[in-house]
């Protein structure tokens, strides 16, 4: 397939979307767990992303740069620990796209890859500990198997959203291990991750983006 | 909740704008970054430059905390969220005279990250910088895991000492081990009687039955270690000081600085009943209080309820808890 840069803003401009639909979900799911605020988090970083995408990244043909801009300014929006996670992803993945104003289905699965990668090293998490890398990592590992076999980003993407999915879900029985809910240890169960939550709204959005471009 | 707020989603800078327009001959905004904010006094050269930051909400923490004696620059973030690197390093920038920086933050995975990008980019730029972290809430994790620990009013001690030991002129190395062995003498626990509301969500941090309170919350309202029907201040002190008594080692003749430290909206007669008790606590074992603060000092917006703090204080940090201070939200003469 070949996915412009056009298709790439076009993606981001979704996420704005569903982030700002799902605010409220986000938040009530990390009262749970944290200070309830990861909806209103996302939501600032991506409407900083959207000013960014508008103001300045309309006519962008560089799908790096388009990556690694909307990975600094959501970073510099809103610090917290998912800026940094996210920064780290879009980066990772801006250096496998750089200067290309077209992706091929290889880019894009090697993009996802790097992306999932680099949060998990920068977070220093392991799946498991009830956090983003229990969507992402499973979901890059599913990309990688499944595009050595078939080659096709399409088909190969669809089978990490399913297993991101899956991770996703798994938080819900899981104990915290990492950041602020951490230390709820045992309480901690039950509640779905927000951070993992947010990961497997990214990666749908752009299944359905992918879908349609 | 009510809030006396514009837009939501403009109660940092309107904050910031007001603090720095109050307060003039103290602090001013950087010109490269609206989040990052300086003493108004030029950092001495040659002298190490401290530098704290963390979300907002925790005022007077952390920007209330930039004067004579304490800080010189503070990066401002987002309400309860750690701030990005460009804030960071726009503040090291600014008060690194030669000396190096050091960064004083509590231990929260969104404040490290960060901070420790901050530093990378710092370090690039040629500039020395050094961390420490507070990790002095026993309520956040076991003993033998100290590392996982979260900063909580503890936090105040170490801005303190390492404040005042730049000011004598330490170098870089010595002043974080101050604020390191400061950090490692220091113990804090809190109680939550009623959550906070953020701005933009309006919604309670936490829920509370109308006699309960969480014993061990954190500072963002992170639940603590059991919920449990409220019971009197004295009762309260006394596990609160039953786990940190059970944490670390204090003798009989031994000195601390005392800290209890109100959250947001528990009224200053409720902290001075907490700390009577305390007082009495420490009178038994024949713990000397050599200072004692009272009062809001790390807080977490409107939230009920209090935290106790002690650090045990050698020689050294005796001198660094009474050098003085002159801050726009504390003053130590």
């Amino acid at each position: 397939m070949d996915f412009t840069a056009k298709d790439l803003i076009n993606y981001f401009k979704q996420v704005v979307e569903v982030m700002e639909t799902e605010k409220d979900y986000l938040c009530e799911l990390d009262r749970k767990l944290g200070d309830g605020d990861h909806g209103v988090t996302m939501s600032i970083g991506w409407q900083a992303v959207n000013k960014k995408l508008m103001n300045e990244l309309e006519n962008e043909t560089d799908c790096g740069k388009i990556s690694a801009d909307v990975g600094m300014t959501f970073l510099n929006a809103v610090g917290s620990s998912v800026g940094p996670l996210y920064a780290t992803g879009f980066i990772k993945g801006a250096k496998i796209i750089k200067g290309k104003s077209t992706l091929n289905d290889s880019d894009l699965a090697e993009f996802w890859i790097a992306f999932a990668n680099g949060i998990k090293e920068r977070g220093k998490a392991e799946v498991g500990d009830k956090t983003i890398v229990d969507t992402l990592d499973p979901a890059a590992k599913a990309l990688e198997k499944s595009f050595a076999e078939s080659q096709d980003f399409l088909s190969a993407f669809n089978e990490a959203v399913k297993a991101g999915e899956e991770g996703m879900k798994s938080t819900k029985d899981l104990i915290s291990k990492l950041g602020r809910s951490s230390r709820l240890g045992e309480r901690s169960k039950g509640a779905q991750d927000p951070g993992a939550t947010s990961a497997y709204l990214m990666l749908s959005t752009f299944l359905k983006v992918a879908k349609a471009s | 909740m009510k809030k006396l707020i514009n837009n939501p989603e403009n109660v940092v800078e309107e904050m910031i704008d007001g603090y720095v327009k109050a307060h003039p001959s103290y602090v001013r905004r950087l010109a490269e970054n609206d989040r990052s904010l300086v003493s108004s006094m030029e950092t001495k050269v040659d002298k190490v430059g401290i530098l704290i930051g963390g979300g907002s909400g925790h005022e007077p923490a952390f920007m209330g905390y930039v004067g004579a004696g304490m800080a010189d620059g503070v990066a401002v973030g987002n309400i309860f969220a750690s701030p990005p690197p460009a804030p960071i390093l726009e503040v090291t920038k600014a008060i690194n005279k030669g000396a190096g920086v050091l960064y004083l933050y509590g231990n929260y995975a969104g404040d490290v990250m960060n901070f420790g990008m901050a530093a990378d980019l710092a370090e690039m730029e040629e500039i020395q910088v050094e961390m420490v972290l507070a990790s002095d809430d026993v309520a956040s994790a076991p003993k033998e895991e100290k590392d996982r620990r979260r900063g909580i009013a503890g936090e105040f001690f170490v801005y303190k000492t390492a404040g005042a030991a730049a000011d004598f002129g330490y170098k870089l190395e010595e002043v974080a081990r101050v604020a390191r062995q400061t950090n490692e003498n220091t113990r804090s626990m809190g109680v939550g009687l009623s959550p906070c509301s953020l701005p933009q969500t309006g919604e309670p941090s936490f829920e509370l039955g109308e006699n309960e309170m969480e014993v061990g919350l954190g500072h963002h309202g992170e639940p603590g270690i059991r919920k449990a029907q409220i019971e009197s201040a004295d009762k309260v002190a006394d596990e609160l000081l039953a786990n940190i008594f059970g944490d670390m080692t204090l003798n009989k003749g031994d000195d601390v600085a005392v800290l209890v430290n109100g959250l947001g909206s528990t009224p200053r007669m409720e902290l001075y009943i907490m700390f009577r008790r305390v007082e009495q606590v420490l009178k038994e074992k024949g713990i000397n209080i050599y200072r004692s603060y009272v009062g809001d000092y790390i807080t977490s917006l409107e939230m009920g309820g209090c935290s106790i703090t002690l650090t045990k204080l050698d020689d050294e940090l005796k001198k660094m808890i009474d050098h003085p201070v002159d801050c726009p939200m504390f003053v130590q003469k």
